[in-house]
C-alpha cells in the first residue's frame, strides 16, 4: 500500500527484509517487486546476506526461495551461519525452499553449454511457473553471473534479466541476484549488463585499511527509494547481518 | 570511604543512558572497576560490557575472580589478545577484535552484545581512551566516539569512558567533554 512522504510523493509498498540497518539504509526496506544485483567479490558476505532476506521473508510468513546455481543447496545449507532466528520448520512447511538450478536446466533439457534466445525464454517461463505455483514473494538466485556465462553476449543477458525482472515484478516478487566479480572489478558486474539492468545494486566490497581488511557494503543504486549511498561496514553474526558506518577519517583511496 | 563505593555512589545519581568520562589513576583503577561492576551495574541489573583496549580480557577476568566479583553477566568485546597474538585460554564470555584500529568493528561486537542482552539494560566501559589513541589518530577516534556514545544513548546504555589521567592529553581532553554528558575523576568523588 502506497503512503504519502513529506516530499508529498507516494511512498512505494516496502518489502522489509529485517535486516535492521539495510532496512534503515533503504528507508523502510527494498521496493517490493524490485530486481536487485548484490554483487561483490568471494567471502564479502552476499550469499549470507540473501539468506537472511529470505529467512526473515519466511519468519512473515512470505513464501521465498532459493536457487543455487554454483553449489548445491545441501552443501550450502551445511555452511550457513546458524541464526538464532532460524526455525527448521520454516523448510518443512515449504516458507522456504531451495532449488538446484542444474535441476531446472535438467528438466528443461538445457544440456548445452551456451543458450540460444529461445532458450532464454524457456527459463524465464519455467522460473516465472516456478515462482507462481509456489507464490514466492521472495527470490534469490545464487549467482545470476553462473547463468550469464550460458548466456554468453549482452544481448541474451539483458533479454533475460530484462524478462526476468518482469515477470518477477508482475507477480510482487522482490528478488536479490548475486552477482559475483573479481576485486579489481571497476564495474558492479561481470558483463556490464546487469547493473544497468537491475533496479537496485547492493554493492559489497572489501576494504583494506592500514592491513585490516573490512567488509563493507554501500547501496549504489535503488529505484523506487530514498537511499543512503555511504559506505558501510558489516559484521556476519548468528543475530544476521550487522552495519555500522564507516569512519571517514580512515577511509584511503585504493580500497573495493 | 573506599574509591569504589564512592564511584559507585556518584554513578547512581546520574541519569540513565548518560555518557560519562571517568579519569582514574593507576594505583585506583581496579578500585574503579569494582564500583562500577560490582556495586552500581550490580544495584541497577545492568549487564556489563567491557571493551578492553588496554590490557588483554583475561587479565581483567582473573582480577575479577580475585576480587570474586560475579562474571555471569559482564561480557567482554577485546580488542588487544588478538592483536598480541595472545595464545592463553579464551574466556567464554569474551568476544575479539582482531586489532584496536578496527574501531567500526568495536562498534560492530558491542552491537551484537547489545542484541544477546535484549532483556535488560547495559553498561557499556570503554577501557581506555588512550590506549586507543596509540593505536588511532585523534580525527578518526573523535568520529568513533561521537558515534559510540550516541549509538549507545539511543538505546537507553550508560557509556562510561575510561581516561588514565597520567596519559591523558589536551586533545583526548577536548574529545571527552565534546562527547560526555559529565566528567568524573575517581580520585576526586
Amino acid at each position: 500500500m502506497a503512503e504519502e512522504t513529506i516530499a508529498g510523493g507516494s511512498k512505494r509498498d516496502r518489502c522489509i527484509t529485517g535486516i535492521d540497518a539495510l532496512d534503515n539504509i533503504l528507508d523502510g526496506g527494498i521496493p517490493r517487486g524490485n530486481t536487485v544485483l548484490v554483487t561483490g567479490s568471494v567471502g564479502t558476505g552476499k550469499t549470507t546476506l540473501c539468506m537472511e532476506f529470505l529467512v526473515h521473508g519466511a519468519l512473515d510468513a512470505e513464501n521465498c526461495l532459493f536457487i543455487s546455481v554454483t553449489e548445491s543447496c545441501d552443501k550450502l545449507m551445511n555452511n550457513i551461519i546458524p541464526y538464532e532466528f532460524f526455525d527448521e520448520k520454516l523448510i518443512k512447511q515449504g516458507r522456504l525452499v531451495f532449488i538446484d538450478m542444474p535441476v531446472i536446466y535438467a528438466q528443461l533439457g538445457l544440456e548445452e553449454l551456451e543458450f540460444e534466445m529461445e532458450e532464454v525464454d524457456v527459463l524465464v517461463d519455467a522460473l516465472s511457473d516456478i515462482v507462481t505455483e509456489l507464490q514466492t514473494k521472495r527470490l534469490v538466485i545464487d549467482s545470476i553471473t553462473s547463468v550469464c556465462y550460458r548466456l554468453r553476449t549482452q544481448e541474451k543477458i539483458r533479454e533475460f534479466i530484462l524478462k526476468l525482472g518482469a515477470v518477477l515484478s508482475a507477480q510482487g516478487c522482490t528478488s536479490l541476484l548475486v552477482s559475483e566479480i573479481s576485486p579489481a572489478e571497476e564495474r558492479y558486474s561481470l558483463f556490464g549488463v546487469e547493473e544497468a539492468i537491475a533496479d537496485g545494486i547492493v554493492f559489497m566490497g572489501n576494504l583494506e585499511r592500514r592491513g585490516d581488511l573490512l567488509r563493507t557494503l554501500q547501496v549504489v543504486k535503488m529505484r523506487g527509494t530514498m537511499h543512503s549511498r555511504a559506505k558501510y561496514v558489516l559484521d556476519l553474526t548468528h543475530c544476521g547481518v550487522l552495519l555500522v558506518p564507516l569512519l571517514k577519517g580512515g577511509s584511503v583511496a585504493g580500497g573495493v | 570511604m573506599s574509591v569504589s563505593v564512592r564511584v559507585a555512589q556518584r554513578l547512581e545519581t546520574l541519569p540513565e543512558s548518560s555518557a560519562i568520562a571517568l579519569r582514574i589513576r593507576a594505583d585506583n583503577y581496579f578500585d574503579t572497576i569494582r564500583g562500577i561492576l560490582d556495586s552500581f551495574a550490580l544495584n541497577k541489573g545492568l549487564d556489563s560490557i567491557y571493551v578492553t583496549s588496554t590490557i588483554p580480557s583475561q587479565s581483567i577476568v582473573n582480577a575479577l575472580e580475585v576480587l570474586e566479583i560475579d562474571l555471569e553477566k559482564i561480557y567482554f568485546v577485546d580488542c588487544v589478545s588478538q592483536f598480541m597474538m595472545d595464545a592463553s585460554s579464551k574466556h567464554e564470555n569474551a568476544i575479539y577484535v582482531e586489532s584496536p584500529t578496527m574501531l567500526e568493528n568495536v562498534m560492530l561486537k558491542v552491537e551484537y552484545l547489545i542484541r544477546k542482552t535484549i532483556d535488560r539494560n547495559d553498561l557499556v566501559i570503554l577501557d581506555s581512551i588512550n590506549s586507543l589513541a596509540i593505536h588511532n589518530s585523534t580525527k578518526i577516534l573523535s568520529e568513533f566516539l561521537h558515534m559510540f556514545v550516541n549509538n549507545l544513548r539511543s538505546k537507553n546504555a550508560y557509556a562510561i569512558i575510561f581516561s588514565m589521567e597520567e596519559y591523558e592529553s589536551d586533545e583526548i581532553r577536548n574529545i571527552m567533554n565534546l562527547v560526555c554528558d559529565e566528567t568524573i575523576s575517581a580520585a576526586e568523588v
